[in-house]
C-alpha cells in the first residue's frame, strides 16, 4: 500500500493507516491525558506521517515508524507546555521501586472495568508514572510490541526497556493494589447462617 | 542459592515475561511457594497487567475516526503528493 500511495494514488493513504488509529491514539493520550489535544496530536502525526512518507525505510516496520511520529509530536508538546520535563532516569541506579505488600489480595475481576471508577483508577495510577516509564509501558503492555521494537521507537536500548518496564509494573502495583482492593471489595458471598 | 523478598521483587518482571533462566526461575518458584506476600505482589502486579491493558480503560472518542479522515483528506489536497526518496 505504501508503494501504491508513493505511485500516485494518494487515498489510499486512508486505507493504510487504518489499522493504527487506535494505537496511535493510545500513545498521545498516554502522554498527554488530555482527549481533546491526543485527537489533535494523532491527527497531525498522520499528516506528518502522510508528508513524509517517502523517507519511510521499509527495514523498520510501518506501525514503529508512526509510533516515532506520534512520541515526538506528544513530547514536543509537552515540552511548549513544561519546558524542562523530560525525564532525567537513570536507567543504571540502583534503587528499585518497593511495590504494596499485600497478604490478602484478591484478584480484581476483568468485569470490575465497566465501572467508569475502576477505569479513572487505572488511568491515573498510569498518569503517574514518570514519563519515560509510562512511555515504555504504554507501548509494551498495551500495544502489545516487542522489546526490540520498543527499544526502535523510543530510541533506547533493549536493556533500558527491560529495566523500565520492571519499575513501570512495580510502581503500578503499588500505586494501584491498595487502590483496586477497597474500590472493589472482595464479592464472595457469605452464608448468612454461618 | 535461597532469595530474600527484595530480590524475587526484582525478578519479578521476568518472572512474568518468561525471561528468567532456569535456575533462577526455579530459586524464584521455591520462594513464592513458601511467601504469602511475594505470592500476593505476584498475583497483583499480573492482575494490574491484565486490567491496564483491557481496552475499556481507554475508549477512542466518538467520532474520532470520521474527524481525523476528514482533517487528513484536508491536508493532503495542500501537501505535495509524496515520493519515494532516493538514498
Amino acid at each position: 500500500m505504501i508503494e501504491k500511495v508513493l505511485g500516485g494514488q494518494t487515498e489510499t493513504f486512508h486505507e493504510l493507516i487504518r489499522p493504527y488509529e487506535r494505537s496511535v491514539y493510545l500513545m498521545a493520550l498516554s502522554l498527554l491525558h488530555n482527549e481533546a489535544e491526543a485527537e489533535d496530536a494523532a491527527q497531525e502525526a498522520f499528516i506528518k506521517a502522510y508528508r513524509y512518507l517517502g523517507k519511510f525505510r521499509s527495514e523498520s516496520r510501518f506501525s514503529t515508524w508512526l509510533i516515532s511520529i506520534v512520541l515526538n509530536e506528544a513530547r514536543g508538546r509537552l515540552r511548549n507546555k513544561k519546558p524542562g520535563l523530560t525525564d532525567s532516569i537513570d536507567d543504571n541506579s540502583e534503587g528499585s521501586p518497593v511495590p504494596a505488600q499485600l497478604t490478602d489480595w484478591r484478584e480484581i475481576p476483568s468485569e470490575s472495568l465497566e465501572r467508569q471508577e475502576v477505569r479513572t483508577l487505572v488511568r491515573r495510577a498510569l498518569a503517574t508514572l514518570p514519563l519515560a516509564y509510562r512511555e515504555v509501558f504504554v507501548l509494551r503492555e498495551l500495544e502489545e510490541r516487542n522489546v526490540q521494537e520498543t527499544a526502535e521507537a523510543l530510541g533506547i536500548t533493549t536493556a533500558s526497556v527491560k529495566m523500565r518496564l520492571h519499575r513501570a509494573r512495580i510502581m503500578l502495583q503499588k500505586e494501584l493494589a491498595p487502590q483496586l482492593k477497597s474500590a472493589v471489595p472482595a464479592s464472595r458471598r457469605r452464608f448468612p447462617w454461618f | 542459592m535461597v532469595l530474600n523478598c527484595r530480590h524475587v521483587w526484582d525478578y519479578i518482571s521476568g518472572y512474568i515475561d518468561n525471561t528468567l533462566d532456569a535456575a533462577t526461575r526455579a530459586d524464584v518458584e521455591e520462594h513464592l511457594a513458601h511467601c504469602e506476600i511475594c505470592s500476593a505482589v505476584l498475583d497483583s502486579t499480573r492482575n494490574i497487567l491484565i486490567l491496564t491493558a483491557d481496552d475499556r480503560v481507554f475508549e477512542l472518542p466518538l467520532g474520532y475516526s470520521e474527524r481525523l479522515h476528514a482533517r487528513l483528506a484536508d491536508a493532503m489536497l495542500e501537501i505535495p503528493p509524496p515520493e519515494r526518496e532516493s538514498g
